[in-house]
C-alpha cells in the first residue's frame, strides 16, 4: 500500500468526521452524552497533522501509530475503541501489499480487539453493530470470490447495519443508562463506524465518476 | 449559553492555569500531558493514589490533590475521560516505587483509559472502580452502577491510608470496603450546559425534574413533576437506605452535594430533610460533609451519599487534609 493511499485513507477518514461531526454530536446528545462528534473530530485533526509521518510508516505501523494517536486524543470510550480497532487491525497487517482477503483478516482481528477492550459484542448497540456486519459481508465476498461490486455491497452492509441499531435497546455506554429510552435513536459510535467505512470504501474503490 | 469563558475550546486550559495559580502552595500543573500533582515528591514507600475523569465535576478530582488525599490528577476534555498519556505522565511523576493506584468512576470510557494506562505502565498499579449511584439498576447490564459523589469519600479515606503507609494491595482492598459501604442518589432540576455543545444537555420544563440523574445530565429514573424538598430527599433516602443495608445503631457518613448550580442554602436545607430521615431509620449521622463536591457543570440539584462507618474509616475520614476543596486536622 503506497504512502499515497495512506495519506488519502487519512485525508478521506479525517474529511468525513469533520462534515459528520455535528451531526455525531446530535446523535450522541439523543442517546448519550453528548461529545462523540467533538471528540472524534478532535482525534482526527490530530492524524492529520501527523499523517505525513504516519503515511511513510508501512501499513501495519502506520495502523498501530494511527490507532495510539486516536487513544491519546479522542479520550471517552471511543478513544480506546478506536484506538483499539487501528492498532489490532495493524498487528495483523501483513509486511507487503494487502489483498483482499488480508484486508478481511485485518478488519477480523480489529473487531476481536474491541470487543475485548469493550466487553462487548453485537446487538448491544454498539460501532460492533456495524462493524461486524460489513466484516462479515467483506470475508463472504472475498470468500466467494465475488469482488464486483464489493464496495457498493460493503457501502450498503454498513448502511443497513447503522439503520438496525435504531431499533436496539443500548447495553454498553452511557446510552446503556436509558434502557429502552435509547430506542428509536442510531447509535452515536455506529454511525461513526459507518461513515468510517463510507470514507476508506471511497478512497480504495473510488466510484468511476471520481 | 451565558458563561464566563473566552474561547470554548481554551477553557479547560485556562481554568486549569488559574486553579494551579490559585493553589501554588498545595499543587503543580503540567502539560502536554495535562495533570495536577502535589508539590513535593512521594515519600519514599508511600502508594501514590492517581484518579482522573470528564472535567466539569470540580472540584473532583484536581480540588482533592493535596496531603491526605490524591497525589495526582488527570482531568479530561469536559465530561469526557483523560487519556492514557495522561496517567502515564501523572504515574511517572509521583510514584515512589511503592507502586500506583488509580480511582477510576465506573464509566466505560474511564475504566477503558485507566485499563490501556495500566497496561503500558511501567510500575505496579492497582485499580479501584467506584460506582455508588442506586439510581440506576444495573440488571443487565454489567456496565453496572456509575460512580458518582461517592468518589470523594473513598479518595478522602485512602488518601489518609496512604499516607499512613498502607500498602497497594490494602489499599485496592480497603477501597472496595469504603465504595461497597457508600451508596448515592442524585436528582436535577434543570440541565447542565456543556460549553462545546453551547445548549442544555437534556430539555426539563420548568414544573419536571429528573429524578435519579447522572452527574453528565444523564437520564435516571424516571422524569416526574417537581415536588417539595421534602418529598425529594424521601424518594432518594429510601433508593439508598433500601441498599445500603446499614442495621439500626450503625453510624454513618452523611453527604450533600450540589451539583453546581444550587445554593448552599438549598443544599443545607436538603441536610436537614436528610438527617432526619437517616435518624428515622436508625442511623446515627456520625460525620457529615456539604458542598459542591461532584457537581455538573452548571446544573442545578443535589446527590445524597451515605456511607456506613466503622472505627477504622471513622479515623481515615477524620484525619488531616490538607487539599483546594478539603482541608481539616491542620
Amino acid at each position: 500500500m503506497s504512502d499515497t493511499l495512506v495519506l488519502r485513507l487519512i485525508e478521506g477518514m479525517a474529511g468525513t468526521i469533520e462534515s459528520h461531526a455535528d451531526q455525531l454530536t446530535r446523535l450522541d446528545q439523543a442517546i448519550g452524552d453528548g461529545d462523540h462528534g467533538i471528540n472524534m473530530a478532535r482525534g482526527f485533526k490530530e492524524l492529520m497533522a501527523q499523517k505525513a509521518t504516519i503515511a511513510a510508516l508501512p501499513l501495519g505501523e502506520a495502523l498501530k501509530k494511527a490507532g495510539m494517536t486516536l487513544v491519546m486524543k479522542v479520550g471517552g470510550a471511543s478513544g480506546p475503541l478506536y484506538g483499539t480497532l487501528f492498532i489490532d487491525m495493524g498487528k495483523a497487517a501483513p509486511a507487503g501489499e494487502p489483498t483482499l482477503a488480508d484486508l478481511s483478516t485485518m478488519l477480523d482481528a480489529g473487531i476481536q480487539g474491541v470487543k475485548a477492550r469493550g466487553k462487548a459484542d453485537v446487538g448491544m448497540k454498539t460501532m460492533l453493530d456495524v462493524l461486524c456486519p460489513v466484516a462479515d459481508t467483506l470475508r463472504s465476498l472475498v470468500d466467494q470470490k465475488e469482488t464486483d461490486g464489493l464496495d457498493e455491497r460493503i457501502i450498503a452492509a454498513a448502511g443497513h447495519a447503522l439503520h438496525r441499531t435504531a431499533d436496539m435497546v443500548a447495553k454498553r455506554g452511557r446510552a446503556s443508562f436509558l434502557g429502552e429510552r435509547s430506542k428509536g435513536h442510531l447509535d452515536p459510535g455506529a454511525c461513526s463506524s459507518a461513515l468510517l467505512i463510507g470514507a476508506v470504501v471511497g478512497v480504495l474503490a473510488p466510484s468511476p465518476s471520481d | 449559553m451565558k458563561k464566563l469563558i473566552n474561547d470554548v475550546d481554551a477553557i479547560l486550559a485556562e481554568s486549569l492555569a488559574g486553579f494551579a495559580r490559585a493553589h501554588d502552595d498545595l499543587v503543580s500543573l503540567s502539560e502536554a500531558p495535562v495533570f495536577v500533582r502535589r508539590c513535593g515528591a512521594t515519600p519514599a514507600g508511600q502508594v501514590a493514589l492517581i484518579s482522573g475523569g470528564g472535567s466539569g465535576h470540580e472540584p473532583l478530582h484536581a480540588g482533592f490533590v493535596g496531603q491526605g488525599m490524591l497525589h495526582a490528577a488527570c482531568p479530561g476534555q469536559v465530561f469526557t475521560s483523560p487519556t492514557p498519556d495522561q496517567m502515564l505522565a501523572a504515574a511517572e511523576a509521583v510514584d515512589s516505587g511503592a507502586g500506583v493506584l488509580f480511582i477510576v468512576k465506573n464509566y466505560e470510557g474511564d475504566v477503558m483509559n485507566f485499563e490501556m494506562a495500566a497496561e503500558m505502565a511501567a510500575g505496579a498499579t492497582a485499580r479501584v472502580l467506584t460506582n455508588d449511584d442506586v439510581a440506576v439498576e444495573n440488571s443487565s447490564f454489567t456496565t453496572g452502577r456509575r460512580g458518582v459523589a461517592g468518589t470523594v469519600v473513598v479518595e478522602k479515606m485512602l488518601g489518609a491510608a496512604a499516607e499512613a503507609g498502607m500498602d497497594l494491595a490494602g489499599l485496592q482492598a480497603l477501597g472496595e470496603r469504603v465504595n461497597g459501604a457508600t451508596r448515592s442518589m442524585g436528582c436535577a432540576l434543570t440541565s447542565c450546559t456543556v460549553p462545546a455543545a453551547g445548549g442544555p444537555t437534556f430539555e426539563i420544563g420548568e414544573t419536571e425534574m429528573e429524578m435519579g440523574v447522572g452527574i453528565h445530565g444523564e437520564p435516571g429514573r424516571r422524569r416526574v413533576a417537581l415536588a417539595s424538598a421534602s418529598a425529594i430527599v424521601e424518594e432518594m433516602m429510601a433508593a439508598i437506605l433500601g441498599d445500603l443495608g446499614a442495621g439500626k445503631g450503625e453510624d454513618v457518613l452523611l453527604l450533600v452535594n450540589g451539583f453546581g448550580a444550587t445554593p448552599l442554602m438549598e443544599l443545607y436545607l436538603v441536610y436537614n430533610e436528610a438527617v432526619r430521615r437517616a435518624e428515622g431509620a436508625g442511623l446515627t449521622v456520625a460525620r457529615s460533609l456539604v458542598g459542591n463536591w461532584c457537581t455538573s457543570l452548571d446544573m442545578a440539584g443535589c446527590s445524597l451519599t451515605l456511607t456506613r462507618l466503622d472505627g477504622e474509616t471513622t479515623g481515615l475520614w477524620d484525619a488531616p487534609v490538607h487539599t483546594p476543596a478539603l482541608r481539616w486536622g491542620c
